[in-house]
């Protein structure tokens, strides 16, 4: 019995998630995997990723690791990271790559010429380091994490959804964007929980318990 | 309220014991680098930076071990650099736990690197270390640890790095470096000014008003520092708090 499946589809640094997660769940068998069948078998799936997202969805064709994605997706506890929140969705401005298009709304990049903060000062891009995350949903997954915690982020480009039902948190830099997204048996983050620290450790410790509903 | 500054307590490791050198010389011993890690990760640092200044290949395998051990108990990002010579090093330490590798004398000598490891790994963990020094009116690029000149205009230099595809620059001011005498912050506020991607200043910290004079003047997105947290002077948490109340947002 697999607890936790890590997809594995060659894009990214996966060690760090999945010793985050052997951390707050020690008891939990976590595995690393690009085998379909484990991903099926597995009680809850993590959907990391990092790098540019037509690479990203290119791999997760070439290796077939899409169609267990999409099963996933639509059956278990089931926790987006980052590029994983952003695949998720129907399209993407870098590269004008096609996502999975499980939750509708797309991807965009940060505007440089927007990027002053309120003093004047330019914002670099990537968005990267700890922001705060403010909560929009109340949400099990949220349990034990005070709202406006920081999380660290680093990314170029955020999520847009159509329907503003399924915001669970917000950040900003320097306008709001969607940072949490929660539908269902779904929740997927822009930032990195394995990463960040207490606040992070919490909300994997969160999605090793979670029981799929809000 | 958004963004933190970041603060990067920086740990210089040799044979497997963190170091600390004036002007890139006369090291002296500072501990057990997965011990001073747990530290800095209680006293509260964004991140920590690892750079193997190991000067024979023997013992280059050793910081591989160190980063595998400290990214299974210290859960926030980890940059390393030294040595990083092909893009098989970059996935080494990124499969050992790094999550940023820090790229520098092997930029300057093959610049397609820094372009070939952010096409395969992406920008966000791809940061150029440029170490500058004031070589008459301009800052000039020096590698292998401060010892040879490039002839690189420092600011130049920061352009074409992140037109490759460096995600981070990390910039630090070789005369100030373990000087105690506070960051150069021309030298950080004409690349900040330059480059659209985050900096980190390091190089000369010896008081908490460093710090704050490296983001306020300086234009830095992280400040760097190694000294003054390694020998106690100052607690992670001490430098936040005295940032914080100079107006800098800062994660507590």
């Amino acid at each position: 019995m697999i607890d936790i499946a890590v997809v594995d589809y060659g894009m990214g640094n996966l060690r760090s998630v999945s010793k985050a997660l052997e951390h707050v769940a020690p008891d939990r068998k976590v595995v690393v995997t690009s085998d379909p069948s484990q991903i099926d078998a597995a009680e809850r799936v993590v959907f990391p990723g990092q790098g540019a997202m037509p690479d990203c969805m290119r791999e997760l064709n070439m290796r077939g690791l899409r169609d267990a994605v999409v099963r996933a997706a639509a059956s278990k506890p089931f926790l987006g990271i980052c590029i994983g929140l952003q695949l998720l969705f129907e399209h993407s401005e870098e590269g004008n790559a096609a996502g999975l298009g499980i939750l509708q709304g797309k991807v965009v990049k940060f505007v440089k010429a927007d990027m002053h903060d309120a003093v004047g000062h330019k914002l670099k891009v990537p968005h990267m380091g700890w922001n705060q995350v403010y909560q929009t949903m109340r949400h099990a997954m949220w349990q034990g994490i005070p709202d406006g915690e920081r999380f660290y982020y680093v990314h170029s480009y955020y999520v847009v959804p159509d329907n503003q039902e399924i915001v669970a948190g917000y950040s900003e830099y320097p306008s709001r964007f969607t940072s949490v997204v929660a539908r269902d048996n779904i929740f997927a983050v822009q930032f990195h929980p394995e990463k960040s620290q207490h606040a992070g450790l919490q909300l994997l410790s969160n999605f090793a318990q979670w029981n799929g509903r809000a | 309220m958004g963004l933190a500054k970041r603060i990067i307590p920086c740990l210089d490791v040799t044979d497997g014991r963190v170091v600390k050198g004036v002007n890139f010389l006369e090291l002296r011993d500072a501990g057990d680098p997965v011990e001073i890690a747990k530290r800095y990760d209680d006293q509260g640092a964004d991140e920590l930076t690892f750079l193997d200044i190991t000067a024979s290949s023997d013992n280059r395998g050793l910081i591989l071990h160190i980063i595998e051990e400290v990214a299974s108990q210290v859960f926030i990002p980890l940059t390393v650099g030294g040595g990083v010579r092909e893009v098989e090093d970059v996935r080494r330490l990124l499969n050992a736990g790094a999550d940023k590798v820090s790229i520098n004398t092997s930029a300057v000598l093959n610049p397609q690197l820094v372009a070939d490891a952010a096409a395969r790994f992406g920008s966000q963990c791809i940061v150029v270390a440029i170490d500058a020094k004031q070589v008459g009116d301009h800052w000039e690029v020096f590698t292998h640890g401060g010892r040879k000149p490039t002839g690189l205009d420092a600011v130049e230099w920061a352009r074409k790095m992140t037109e490759l595809g460096a995600g981070e620059l990390l910039v630090t001011s070789m005369d100030r470096d373990g000087t105690k005498t506070g960051f150069n912050l021309p030298l950080n506020r004409a690349i900040s000014d330059a480059v659209d991607v985050p900096i980190i200043a390091s190089g000369g910290v010896g008081s908490l008003m460093h710090l704050v004079e490296g983001v306020q003047e300086g234009g830095a997105d992280a400040v760097l520092a190694a000294s003054i947290f390694h020998y106690g002077e100052f607690t992670v948490r001490q430098a936040k708090e005295y940032m914080r109340d100079h107006g800098i947002e800062v994660r507590l």
